[in-house]
């Protein structure tokens, strides 16, 4: 029997066992949202801005694990969504969007609410499709799920005109589907493999170094018996936080512009280099002409072979999927009768040692002004480190990945690529659909939540416990640090004036507002707002911190990882 | 490459969006009406060119890159030339075309149309040999590249 496109596409999201899909109605997908009001077996969520519901639908992947689904209108429906887009393609995050367009017959006659939403998105999605008929709804569907997931993953664009959702086709969705131009691999090279492990070995000083690729790969666990089994210093970027225990003594945090110096000093005098999931991002390397070191050996793990030597030369190259690969490792590892040098590893611990107690991270624990690590390090305590903690953009989101101790993967949902301000309260959102009884936090700036502030209404709808912790601190705090190191002191348009009562603005949405401004109440309001009367309610919590503090320690851009400012 | 709407702006959008150049570009479909085939010519170091590759090879719908610059290859590129061909000239540009190998192939009063085929630097070299005055229009396709002996690009 022939149904129409519409239907198809409602059937097809079925079919693919989606939960939930975050969307905003308009002309061009009228006939879509009517099969969603006919049918009851995933949720459509009404965000307040394109914007939201495609972040909302990334905070969803990236706290599930599997593919966020978002629906938008043609035009601005999806010139709106662009920016999320760009997000989860920035940080390889699984998607799939599905954008309305004008009918068929209309397309390039400047029609009402037209833009060229293939061409607009075309450098920010892993892929992208036109449907032209309605019969080939069901495979676009499959192969846009298929492409999203797989190989390095990333957001997928389905662009369908008005006139196909209406047109009637049979419904047959393919159970598996094959591109022969798109077979990503999964297995590493064997002889690779191999090399790698006798280098990590043989290694004096060596160093691992994981990223986002470990969390996509969900490859935690063998990541963990990995530095186990060989006793390594462990580092992450800011995206794979989480992967290896934060609390652990072989984890030395984050490396990199804000990462620690044990960290960024360990990467930069060690011998072998061990890069699983992760890209030599500049904000990680620094300048790479001083990071290049000619005795250092560079062993990289990435599914995407455009990753690998992109930044810096790399003496291992294993292109395949990070599990995988660990797995594989551990096995040889095992089988070996070589095990890592003890006596070399002791003496590159005890230099490791040396630069931690540095403590790079301390602060001045101020007088009677908030300091916002205070506030992160209570909120670690009192959410016992098992909270889902979504960010901002900004020195509140440093601070979020410095003090707030990841232990397990998917808990840390924030933008590293683009740095899209904006995303953390849409995030937290989708984070709290896909685990209704965990406790999420949104970290926040006073800059950053106004860019997406609507949201607190699709909060309410749905009655989202979000727990927002705003780091008030009256400016635009990393644009400042930046004017403040680098421009003389002269701050331009960082100010944030006119801030509105955000105590008032949460409880006109519903929720609960709380303000905060002095460094002992900063527990108090914290146990409150997660005690269990709150536990069904959007707490609000409005701390006003130092507007002078900023984050260290910093690489300034330009220096190598060496060159650090401390405090 | 798949034989689809999109295709070659994804691949000139690769080019621009990431700072590679691209000295020619052409493109038509082949005997297997689902995909065409595209000759890129190119210039970088190679490293550049190896990021390059990798880069179209994730484009889904590319299905296959070779470099073949890196094999013995056959290179040839089709040039229209329309040129004056009056008084003296009429005559050496007759002369200059036989020479190159070309063909005339449109004749006025007063010009030629000159058909030439060969490698980039043989139309180049065409181009240099003619008095520059002489020239009144060009349109050149760009190069195709093919391997040579049992090299063979199938999918
Ligand atoms: C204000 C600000 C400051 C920042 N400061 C820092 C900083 O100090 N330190 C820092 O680290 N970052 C920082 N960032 C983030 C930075 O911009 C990058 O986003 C981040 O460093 C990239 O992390 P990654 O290398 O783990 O790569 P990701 O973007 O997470 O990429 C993942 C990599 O893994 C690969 N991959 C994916 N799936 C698999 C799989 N299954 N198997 C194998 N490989 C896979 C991908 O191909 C890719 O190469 C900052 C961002 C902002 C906004
Ligand atoms: C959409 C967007 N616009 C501009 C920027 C540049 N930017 C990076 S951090 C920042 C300041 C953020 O201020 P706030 O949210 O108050 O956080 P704070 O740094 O004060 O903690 C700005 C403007 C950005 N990352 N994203
Ligand atoms: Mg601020």
């Amino acid at each position: 029997m022939e149904i129409t496109g519409a239907e198809i596409v409602v059937r097809c999201l079925q079919e693919e066992g989606v939960e939930f899909v975050f969307g905003y109605p308009g002309g061009a997908v009228l006939n879509i949202y009517d099969e969603i009001y006919k049918q009851n077996q995933f949720k459509h969520v009404l965000a307040r801005h394109e914007q939201g519901a495609v972040h909302a639908a990334d905070g969803y992947a990236r706290a599930s694990g599997r593919v966020g689904v978002a629906l938008v209108t043609s035009g601005p429906g999806a010139t709106n969504a662009v920016t999320g887009i760009a997000t989860a393609y920035m940080d390889s995050i699984p998607m799939v969007v599905i954008t309305g367009q004008v009918p068929t017959a209309a397309i390039g006659l400047d029609a009402f609410q037209e833009v060229d939403t293939v061409g607009i998105t075309r450098p920010c999605v892993k892929h992208n499709f036109l449907v032209n008929d309605a019969k080939d709804i069901a495979a676009t569907i499959k192969k846009a799920f298929f492409i999203a997931a797989s190989g390095r993953p990333g957001p997928v664009v389905v662009d369908i005109p008005k006139d196909i959702t209406i047109n009637k086709a049979e419904y047959d969705y393919p159970k598996q589907i094959s591109l022969r131009s798109y077979n990503p691999v999964t297995k590493g090279h064997t002889g690779q493999i191999k090399r790698a492990v006798q280098m990590m070995l043989a290694a004096k000083r060596p160093m691992i170094y994981t990223g986002g690729g470990v969390i996509l790969s969900n490859a935690s666990e063998a990541l963990t018996k990995l530095v186990k089994l060989l006793g390594f210093p462990c580092t992450s970027t800011l995206m794979g936080l989480g992967a290896y225990p934060a609390t652990d003594s072989q984890s030395l945090g984050m490396l990199g512009m804000h990462g620690t110096f044990e960290a960024n000093m360990a990467v930069q005098h060690s011998d072998v280099l061990i890069a699983i999931g992760a890209r030599f991002d500049d904000r990680v390397i620094g300048n790479p002409e001083h990071f290049f070191q000619e005795d250092r050996k560079i062993i990289h793990i990435d599914i995407d072979p455009a990753s690998i030597a992109k930044r810096v030369k790399v003496d291992v190259p294993i292109v395949g999927n990070v599990h995988d690969v660990l797995e594989e490792m551990i096995k040889l590892i095992q089988a070996s009768h070589e095990k890592p040098d003890a006596n070399a590893l002791k003496t590159w611990w005890t230099q490791i040692e040396l630069w931690r107690s540095r403590e790079c991270l301390k602060y001045d624990r101020g007088g009677d002004v908030i300091k916002p690590q205070y506030v992160l390090e209570k909120l670690y305590e009192i959410t016992k480190g098992d909270a889902f903690v979504t960010s901002d953009v900004g020195q509140h989101q440093m601070w979020a990945s410095q003090f707030y101790k990841f232990d397990k993967p998917r808990r840390w949902i924030n933008s590293g690529g683009l740095g899209t301000m904006g995303f953390g309260l849409p995030a937290a959102m989708g984070a709290q659909f896909a685990n209704p009884d965990a406790t999420v936090v949104c970290v926040s700036g006073e800059g950053s939540i106004q860019m997406n502030i609507q949201e607190l209404a699709t909060c309410k709808q749905f009655h989202l416990p979000l727990k927002i912790v705003l780091l008030n601190n009256g400016y635009l705090g990393m644009v400042r640090q930046w004017q403040e190191f680098f421009y003389g002191n002269r701050y331009s348009e960082s100010y944030m004036d006119a801030l509105p009562d955000f105590v008032k603005l949460a409880e006109s949405y519903g929720h609960v507002g709380m303000r905060i401004d002095k460094p002992e109440d900063v527990e108090g309001a914290l146990k409150q707002a997660f005690s269990p009367e709150m536990k069904e309610r959007l707490v609000f919590m409005d701390f006003r911190t130092d507007p002078k503090e900023n984050v260290y320690p910093m690489v300034p851009s330009g220096k190598g990882l060496s060159e650090m400012l401390l405090v | 490459m798949e034989n689809e709407a999109g295709a070659l702006s994804r691949v000139a959008g690769l080019f621009s969006a990431r700072g590679y150049n691209i000295e020619s570009l052409n493109v038509a479909p082949t005997e297997d009406e689902t995909l065409s085939r595209m000759t890129i010519v190119t210039r970088g170091s190679d490293e550049v060119i190896e990021q390059i590759i990798k880069q179209l090879n994730k484009l889904v719908d590319v299905v296959k890159v070779v470099d073949l610059s890196e094999g013995r290859h056959i290179e040839r590129e089709m040039m229209l030339v329309k040129v004056k061909a009056e008084g003296s000239w009429r005559e050496e540009m007759k002369r200059m075309a036989d020479i190159f190998r070309g063909r005339i192939i449109d004749v006025s009063d007063s010009t030629y149309t000159i058909e030439l085929t060969g490698n980039v630097s043989k139309l180049d070299a065409f181009l240099e040999a003619i008095d520059p005055s002489a020239i009144l229009e060009t349109v050149r396709t760009g190069a195709s590249g093919i391997g040579r002996d049992d090299r063979i690009l199938r999918v």
